[in-house]
């Protein structure tokens, strides 16, 4: 049971929209996003504001790309990284929709996808909206310093993302239907540093990367992508090492949401992107939307987490990982 | 792989920090700090001020600028830059707090910047200051 | 010449933080309270005062003199006032740099807003 894939033969997503931020837009996805706001505070007076407003302001978007309003939502789920996920809880009050604050770290959009769909494959609901967020400015409050505050970063940290997705999934067949997923387990291969979290959440990738291709008998071939949240250069690197030892070898088709949505030439973001709000708006924006175009048929997107907290960090502990793998294919 | 050879494996395919290029950086940019801290000594000086004086005189003046740099954003670049030498001159200690406390003015004055001032600055002045009383004791009991 | 040693001796100063920060992944609060405790050890073995001497703002610009002006001050306090110059003595001497940049960092708070760069 555990091990085995869960089935979903009734969730479809019916839209899908991707909110950003200026480095976001200004990186090689620029085209691919649906807004961006060039303040940081998105009008706002904190940026813990600025984050709720953003992934406000993207739900409505996402509904009126639809022509849906929150009336026709039946149940909405999501998270982001601020503590006890309020960006995602103010976000969403207000709407009037039945809701479900997740946590899982930049994975929560990969745990957002898969709580969409159950809920639609119990009958719980018609419609249903999963999204999840990151503001590089709130994530450094929370994380590590002041913005203004001059400390230095090694090459293997990473960028947090600004950025929120919003996905909206449906009973109704349309477009794209979400076909599978697999729960990821918690990876711990004791890394401690905190500035490679790639390294951290690789084995977590691996491990559920691995997982899926024993549960589905091989059917990797198939994907036209294999895709990781945010791992960033050196996770994906090692990701793929790890793959490889185990006989797993994607190449070209293994590509991570971290190292797209940045120009690591050009933009000073070290090792790529990472945060909630990574996997969440790049998805979306830039491979969902490919597929609508009838460019590719299959991807596994493996949103990828890693679950430490400021003070475990200061605590010496190791940084455990999770990865889920949720797979979708465009309906012909 | 075993966590301790993947935590080897990791370490060994980290690129490096160019710490030769870093290091000639922060010998730029801390040098630049102080020779600016000695240019405004000599002008505390001609203007009439005792060479005993104009110590304090600078370091109050330098921790003013890198207040207003950190306000108008710049002396995160100068750091980013210089790394370390823009973290050990005193304009590094006034960053730090004027940073912290900037950025935490959005939960007030009281619970925000004033308990907040002090997050990255605090642990230099509680290390310095306990410092001083131990050397205080043995000066006191053992002599100079 | 006064302003070439602070430049050079002030640089110097910093470089041995640089190499710890590439090094040791060591935060940097680690790396600057080691720079005051080693300023007030300095300053106490009354090493420091002829050194800042020579290199002027080289030496006391660079946190070493904040530990520095700590030790000195628990000096002068105990020489004038006896064993409360223990406790008396560090603040005192640091007294003017220390309130000089809480009182700015609450004006600060005021004038300017964080930014993203």
């Amino acid at each position: 049971m555990r091990d085995a894939l869960l089935e979903f033969s009734k969730t479809f997503l019916k839209a899908e929209c991707s909110t950003v931020g200026k480095k976001e837009y200004e990186g090689p996805l620029s085209d691919y996003f649906d807004s961006w706001e060039k303040d940081e505070y998105f009008g706002c007076r904190s940026f813990d504001e600025a984050e709720s407003e953003m992934s406000r302001r993207n739900i409505n978007f996402l509904l009126s790309k639809a022509r849906y309003s929150y009336g026709d939502i039946d149940v909405i789920c999501g998270g982001d990284l601020l503590n006890q996920c309020v960006a995602t809880s103010f976000a969403a009050s207000g709407t009037g929709i039945p809701y479900f604050g997740l946590y899982g770290a930049c994975s929560t959009i990969a745990e957002a996808f898969i709580c969409s769909a159950l809920f639609i494959e119990t009958g719980g609901a018609h419609n249903a909206v999963g999204f999840a967020s990151s503001h590089f400015c709130s994530a450094e409050r929370q994380y590590r310093f002041p913005l203004e505050y001059g400390s230095t970063r090694t090459p293997t940290a990473q960028n947090t993302v600004t950025g929120s997705g919003a996905y909206l999934f449906t009973s109704d067949r349309c477009g794209v239907r979400v076909k599978n997923a697999l729960i990821g387990r918690i990876i711990d291969k004791e890394i401690t540093d905190a500035n490679n979290m790639g390294a951290a959440m690789a084995g977590a990738a691996a491990d559920t990367v691995l997982r899926y291709r024993a549960a589905s008998k091989d059917e990797m071939d198939s994907f036209d992508y294999i895709i990781t949240g945010d791992l960033g250069r050196e996770g994906h690197e090692i990701a793929a090492e790890l793959l490889r030892r185990q006989g797993f070898t994607a190449g070209s088709r293994f590509v991570d949401c971290g190292m797209l949505i940045y120009d690591a030439e050009k933009q000073d973001v070290h090792s790529g992107g990472s945060g909630a709000g990574c996997m969440s708006s790049v998805l979306g924006a830039y491979f969902i939307s490919r597929m609508r175009r009838g460019e590719i048929k299959r991807i596994l997107a493996v949103g990828t987490g890693a679950l430490l907290n400021p003070n475990s960090v200061l605590q010496k502990k190791t940084i455990p990982a999770v990865a889920h793998a949720v797979c979708f294919e465009r309906e012909d | 792989m075993d966590n301790k050879q993947y935590g080897e494996y990791v370490k060994s395919r980290e690129k490096r920090s160019p710490i030769v290029k870093n290091c000639f950086n922060a010998f730029i940019t801390g040098g630049t700090i102080c020779l600016a801290g000695e240019l405004l000594a000599f002008g505390y000086e001609s203007a009439g001020a005792s060479a005993e004086d104009a110590p304090l005189y600078v370091l109050l003046t330098l921790i003013l600028l890198s207040g207003v740099f950190t306000g108008i954003g710049f002396y995160d670049k100068i750091a980013k830059f210089g790394g370390g030498g823009a973290l050990v001159p005193i304009t590094g200690f006034a960053n730090a707090m004027a940073a912290s406390a900037t950025e935490s003015r959005t939960e007030g004055l009281v619970n925000g910047t004033a308990v907040n001032l002090y997050r990255i600055a605090g642990p230099v002045i509680v290390f310095g200051t306990s410092a001083s009383v131990i050397y205080g004791v043995i000066y006191y009991f053992f002599g100079g | 010449m006064r302003f070439l040693r602070a430049f050079l001796i002030g640089g110097a100063l910093c470089v041995p933080a640089q190499i710890l920060i590439d090094k040791t992944k060591l935060m940097n609060s680690r790396i600057l309270t080691g720079y005051v405790v080693l300023g007030v050890i300095l300053g106490g073995a009354g090493i420091y005062g002829a050194f800042a001497d020579f290199a002027g703002s080289g030496a006391y610009v660079p946190l070493f003199g904040f530990g520095n002006t700590l030790a000195k001050g628990v000096k002068e306090a105990i020489d004038s006032d006896g064993a409360i110059g223990i406790l008396t003595g560090g603040l005192t001497g640091a007294a003017a740099g220390i309130t000089a940049a809480t009182f700015l960092s609450v004006l600060w708070s005021l004038i300017f807003k964080s930014r993203q760069k």
